[in-house]
């Protein structure tokens, strides 16, 4: 076993790939700006600095562990770097701390605290830059940015996108789009995983708060709302309530006092989809055309596909998103009561930036009424909470609302990567026996890796399927698929890494452990669920009986022409 | 959009380097000998043909203060306002050619296209302070009224650069 020394503590270590690693694991917290353990290691805020036996300074992120090494991590010398390098943050930063959006979650403001520096001896020298709102999905703030380079790295490394970047140099050196184009016109998927690892209000979500609040106080509206699976178990976090907790009753009983009339489940959508996205695989597995089916629950992917891909979006399911096929269902339910004149506004709840997006879509309309009227992430309903001065700590849980707040296990696992796909199994399996479910479970979707391979007998055929996370890997995906390198029948796609849980639109820092906490807040939920099969949902047969009859197509699947040019491959326009 | 000739003489550059990402320096220095500048059009092909993002080459242009998005005149004066050329009043020079030429430090180009004025921080030639280059060319030990003169007969064409 190999040993390094930290402040007097021998502390083993195997084959750690930095100091920060080996430190951090004997519970020293060393302070970080720029390194996140999923990427590049970047060395550029020098806040994880230590001190050897020599006296010789050097960021632990970018260090090799080498055994026998004597470390000090907490010296005068330490804390005068440290103390001078957020000094020095601070005098080029907008301190408009009190206003910020991001104040009491900033990690610059907390170590700033936590370090004690409290005074600022410099003058702010830098200019002010306009403020980049163009985007539906996040808002960036260049003033509030201090260049640690996360969003840079996450864009092109986690999502193989790369559309930030560091542009000029020195002091005027900034984090901006090529030629310092709008968001709105770059290729940016609004994933928001920029604005999660960002660790100022540099990279913040577009808020749609305000309008909300308007909708709610309105007499002539009647406010539904929908929530995403991922949200029950993240809405907690700023709460103190423990990681991963299942907080959906709380949220309800929160949002009922707020104002909403009716509360339902996405999951109930997503039940939906299920059946209608097993439906069209079947169908195209028979047909045999345009296989791989890629999945469409993914606002942020999809959109990936059409700048990127645009010779696979035809692959896509033609199914809406789980929040599209409600939004529409929800709509359409609003027409149909004649007895209430008040208009139907649809708000839905979500993990993710990317689904502000979405909802303005040309396709998202029906009858030239947009489906989905405002996205809040769970962080603006964490936002809404508090304003309503409600403790979600002390209210106590409440129900959903039915019809559309019944759901099945196979739906709640939407939120997390693998879990359309174990959705679509059981379905195609279409058994709820627990043996057969705990097979299901073990055949390789679930877990973090980036990429993974299974395969499911339909009748004679072996159906080969893909699950991926994270845009990069996607993207490595398609590229196998069109060099011919690799062959699937079912493709499902979630661009941020683990799927929803980790979304764009949920409360930050999300650490290892919050992320493992948070998959297994969604795995639990399909335990404790009574129905663990959407097509066992009752609800969900009533529906397909009643308000949906004959409009399955016209609410739940896409109509508008592929941007291929070649429309008619979803199953209605094929059967005219 | 600029005219397809750009773009042939482009590729022609980047089959000469190689279509990989470490040939993107070379690359955009040759197109901007070629055409004085870099067009932001060429940038943005260049990286889709050696496989990097956009923004990516769009931060390499900016941090070297060599690359210009926008147009050179013919004459691309460089004022050395090193430490040498500095204390040897550079700056009268410069404050000089800026005002004959009705330039700024924001406004570097004539309109008529005939003149870009720079600073430099060091050409290296501390010996002939205060220096400037004109292209390539190098005059030494000037003064305000060496530099005034000098213009006028650039404009006239007596001085073959």
């Amino acid at each position: 076993m190999k040993y390094i020394t930290v402040n007097n503590r021998k502390v083993p270590f195997d084959d750690e790939k930095n100091l920060l690693t080996v430190i951090r694991k004997a519970g020293i917290d060393l302070p970080t700006f720029c390194y996140h353990s999923e990427l590049s290691t970047y060395g550029a805020c020098r806040m994880c600095v230590v001190e050897d036996e020599r006296g010789r300074v050097m960021a632990s992120c970018s260090e090799e562990p080498r055994d026998g090494m004597v470390i000090y991590t907490n010296t005068p010398k330490l804390q005068h770097h440290r103390k001078m390098i957020l000094e020095l943050l601070l005098a080029s930063h907008c301190r408009d701390c009190t206003t910020c959006r991001k104040n009491g979650s900033c990690e610059l403001q907390t170590l700033a605290q936590q370090l004690g520096v409290n005074s600022v001896r410099f003058q702010n020298t830098k200019e002010q830059y306009p403020i980049d709102d163009s985007s539906n999905c996040i808002v960036i703030d260049p003033n509030k940015c201090i260049l640690c380079g996360d969003c840079v790295r996450t864009c092109e490394e986690i999502q193989g996108i790369g559309v930030l970047n560091f542009a000029h140099r020195g002091s005027e050196m900034r984090v901006m789009p090529a030629f310092n184009k709008k968001m709105a016109h770059t290729d940016c998927v609004g994933c928001g995983q920029c604005r999660v690892v960002c660790p100022t209000g540099a990279i913040t979500i577009k808020s749609n708060v305000h309008e909300v609040w308007n909708a709610l106080a309105d007499k002539n509206n009647r406010v539904v709302v929908q929530i995403a699976p991922a949200v029950r178990v993240a809405i907690g976090d700023e709460f103190g309530i423990p990681k991963g907790e299942n907080c959906l009753g709380k949220l309800v009983a929160a949002l009922r006092r707020m104002g909403f009339e009716e509360i339902y489940d996405t999951n109930f959508a997503a039940d939906l989809t299920v059946i209608e996205e097993s439906k069209e695989f079947m169908e195209r597995l028979e047909r045999g055309e345009n296989l791989p089916l890629f999945t469409s629950c993914c606002p942020g992917w999809v959109k990936f596909c059409e700048n990127k891909y645009p010779e696979f979006r035809k692959n896509i399911s033609t199914c809406r998103s789980p929040q599209q096929m409600f939004g529409a269902l929800l709509k359409e339910d609003g027409r149909m009561r004649k007895d209430d004149p008040r208009k139907t506004i649809v708000v839905s709840i979500m993990p993710c930036t990317a689904k502000k997006n979405e909802i303005v879509r040309p396709e998202h309309f029906t009858d030239g009424e947009q489906d989905v009227d405002y996205v809040l992430t769970t962080v603006e309903v964490n936002r809404m909470i508090r304003e309503a001065g409600i403790d979600l700590n002390q209210v106590p849980s409440e129900s959903l609302d039915m019809p559309f707040g019944l759901a099945s296990g196979a739906g709640a696992i939407f939120g997390v990567t693998g879990g359309v796909t174990e959705a679509v199994i059981r379905r195609i399996v279409n058994s709820s026996r627990p043996e057969d479910l705990d097979t299901i479970s073990f055949m390789g979707m679930r877990g973090d890796e980036s990429i993974k391979e299974t395969s499911v007998m339909v009748g004679e055929r072996e159906v080969k399927i893909a699950v991926v996370n994270g845009l990069a890997s996607a993207d490595e995906l398609l590229q196998k698929i069109k060099s011919g390198e690799a062959y699937y029948d079912f493709v499902e796609v979630m661009a941020c890494k683990r799927g929803c849980i980790t979304g764009g639109g949920q409360p930050t820092p999300i650490g290892p452990r919050t992320k493992k906490a948070r998959m297994e807040g969604i795995y639990n939920i399909d335990k404790a669920s009574q129905i663990k099969l959407s097509t066992e949902n009752p609800f969900i047969t009533m529906l397909y009986d009643g308000l949906l009859k004959g409009k399955e197509h016209k609410l739940l699947h896409n109509h508008v022409e592929h941007s291929c040019g070649e429309c008619g491959d979803c199953s209605e326009c094929s059967s005219k | 959009m600029l005219d397809k000739s750009y773009y042939e003489k482009t590729d022609e550059i980047i089959a000469e380097y190689g279509a990989k990402p470490a040939s993107l320096i070379p690359i955009i220095q040759d197109i901007q000998s070629e055409y004085r500048y870099l067009p932001a059009e060429l940038l943005v092909y260049v990286a889709k043909q050696i496989g990097i993002t956009e923004s990516k080459a769009y931060s390499v242009a900016t941090f070297y203060e060599n690359f210009s998005f926008e147009p050179k005149g013919k004459y691309v004066i460089k004022v050395c306002d090193g430490t040498a050329c500095h204390v040897r009043k550079s700056t009268t020079i410069l404050e000089r050619l800026y005002s004959d030429l009705g330039l700024s430090k924001s406004k570097v180009t004539t309109d008529d296209m005939l003149f870009t004025l720079e600073t430099v921080s060091c050409l290296g030639a501390c010996g002939l302070a205060p220096v400037l280059t004109v292209n390539d060319k190098v005059f030494p030990s000037m003064t305000p009224d060496a530099a005034s003169e000098l213009i006028r007969d650039l404009r006239e064409g007596k001085v073959e650069i």
